[in-house]
């Protein structure tokens, strides 16, 4: 079973006449890393946010199907509730730091659980630990870069200890050093702490080497997914959406159509995959056609 | 009227500390001809904004002097120096404030006491330059789409006619599609209006498709400048400064002992070097 199952999932937002979300079906597996992508308006920030129910709860619009995560239908839960469950965090870190204090903010979530004491210590500690935030902890937060502000607020979703982590394009604000800082630690919890991943970004080439799954979305339907190899190798339908896939892949494309040549499969989608692909190419048709040793 | 080529801003050895002496630029050299389409470069702290505010004399120079136009920007005003050199800021929605597309771009126009008749026709203009000439000038800017908002952004400072054009990050937030449309209008400004456009962004690979030359700054300094493809063709150089290069570069040099050319910077040059190669061994 797995950790978040979307069945039939349609949503309106209210007063607008398209479906925002058309159909939507999606297991996700339990420490399962997912990088979902597509163009402004596909819909995928909007599929992030009924995860914890904030759709349709605080937007408000017409739903139909289900959504459950950890075995509970989010309709039936408080975003209260499901935010023990799910962590969310948004694209800009500004918006959502609230205290004066790196630790602070990292308490605020606990605090209002009312946690104990000792509790709310030990998890600010271990969290600060992992992230390597401790040297921070009395910062004031508007002095931190863009980067550790971002991971401040991952911080202070991880106080609530959720299952699964949604991140709604958190390095889309950030420059390269902060891309790093939030891409690293997004990996580590993945990897060292089993946490199940669900993220929108749009950097291809790092979703290509990182993601178990990649989930394209266009027009509010799922268009498609699976691993980054097999999402990658649908050159028809990743070409008809105007998707652009990683570079190597996208001049693996335009070789095959350029020579009009039956290109060997599976399509390079990392730069490892990529080095191997293209040096077999070329060298099979160095001197004329022969396969030929290199070096 | 300068030449095509002519240097027009010129930074010499200049340096500045903000308050609370931080020192954010520490001795820049560098020219800006007529016509150039320049991506400047740099991680934040960089000192990329600092220097790209000099330009236009939102900053004064600690020590040193920038010259735009022959103008020292130490005793020029601002107001003077806006005729020459438009800033567009990275966010949008700090710069819309009309209740209406004409009120928000001919803003500028009332400031600078152009004639009220002339309104219509140049408003009309730089929306048409921008590709939105399909956008009723009743709109309220507001409720554009963030692509559409930040044409609006760069119609505000181009409706004054600016010879030097600085947009700060102007695809933030874009995604895949509208990133390059708004480039490809950016590019129009530049080779087709011949405006000297100064992009500033981290998007190393989409500014491969499209400036000519690349500064990157580090720490204060300029850690490099030249054509766009010479710098991008570096990646040590990127990665120092904590800028990722293109994949498709790093691919081209992993590959270069089987002989492909270690300054590809664009998915499709590959392809055509792959084709090439394929073509010609099958002769």
């Amino acid at each position: 079973m797995g950790i978040v199952e979307i069945e039939n999932l349609w949503y309106k937002y209210r007063g607008l006449e398209e479906w925002v979300l058309k159909d939507i079906n999606l297991d996700v597996k339990e420490g399962e890393f997912i990088i979902i992508m597509g163009p402004s308006g596909c819909g995928k920030s909007t599929l992030c946010y009924t995860l914890n129910g904030i759709v349709p709860k605080l937007f408000h619009g017409e739903m139909k199907g289900t959504v459950i995560v950890d075995s509970r239908d989010v309709s039936k839960y408080t975003i209260a509730e499901m935010s023990t469950i799910v962590g969310m965090v948004f694209q800009n870190p500004e918006t959502q730091i609230t205290s004066l204090t790196v630790e602070d903010e990292i308490a605020f979530a606990p605090e209002n659980f009312a946690l104990p004491r000792e509790e709310i210590k030990r998890r600010v500690d271990e969290i600060l630990e992992f992230l390597g935030m401790t040297d921070l902890r009395y910062r004031n937060p508007y002095a931190l870069s863009g980067g550790q502000k971002q991971a401040l607020a991952i911080a202070a979703v991880l106080a609530l200890k959720p299952k699964v982590l949604v991140l709604d394009e958190p390095t889309s604000m950030l420059d390269p050093v902060g891309q790093k800082i939030v891409s690293d630690i997004i990996a580590r919890l993945n990897r060292e702490l089993n946490m199940t991943i669900i993220a929108v970004d749009h950097r291809v080439e790092w979703a290509a080497e990182h993601a178990d799954r990649i989930v394209i979305m266009n027009k509010g339907e799922i268009v498609l997914e699976g691993k980054p190899e097999e999402v990658f190798n649908k050159k028809e339908v990743v070409m008809k959406i105007g998707f652009r896939p990683p570079q190597v892949t996208e001049a693996a494309y335009y070789i095959e159509d350029m020579c009009r040549l039956n290109a060997p499969k599976p399509y390079p989608v990392t730069l490892t995959e990529a080095e191997k692909w293209y040096r077999q190419l070329i060298n099979k048709y160095k001197w004329g056609g022969k396969d030929e040793q290199e070096g | 009227m300068n030449k095509k080529g002519e240097p027009i801003i010129k930074v010499e050895d200049v340096w500045f500390t903000y308050k609370g002496n931080i020192q954010a630029l520490k001795g820049i050299s560098l020219e800006i001809r007529k016509g150039e389409y320049i991506g400047l470069l740099g991680q934040n702290g960089s000192g990329k904004t600092t220097l790209a505010k000099h330009f236009n004399g939102l900053l004064k120079p600690t020590k040193g002097k920038v010259y735009v136009f022959g103008l020292d920007t130490t005793k020029a005003s601002v107001a003077e120096l806006s005729n020459y050199v438009g800033y567009v800021f990275q966010n949008p929605d700090h710069m819309l404030f009309g209740k209406t597309i004409f009120e928000e771009v001919s803003f500028g126009l009332k400031n600078k006491g152009v004639p009220k008749e002339e309104w219509e026709e140049r408003v009309k203009k730089v929306l048409a330059d921008l590709d939105m000439s399909d956008v009723p000038l009743t709109k309220s800017p507001h409720f554009l789409s963030l692509g559409q908002r930040h044409r609006v952004a760069i119609a505000d400072v181009l409706v004054l006619n600016p010879e030097v054009l600085i947009l700060d990050e102007p695809t933030t937030g874009l995604d895949y599609k509208r990133c390059h449309q708004l480039m490809r209008t950016i590019t129009k400004l530049n080779k087709e209006l011949e405006k000297t456009v100064i992009v500033i962004s981290h998007d190393i690979a989409l500014l491969a498709e499209y400036v000519d030359r690349i500064i990157i700054l580090k720490d204060g300094k300029v850690l490099a400048d030249g054509k766009t493809r010479e710098i991008l063709s570096q990646p040590d150089l990127l990665i120092q400064s904590n800028l990722i290069p293109p994949q498709i570069t790093l691919l081209a040099q992993k590959l270069s002992d089987i002989g492909v050319p270690r300054d590809i910077i664009k998915s499709d040059e590959l392809s055509h070097y792959v084709c090439n190669q394929i073509i010609t061994k099958d002769k």
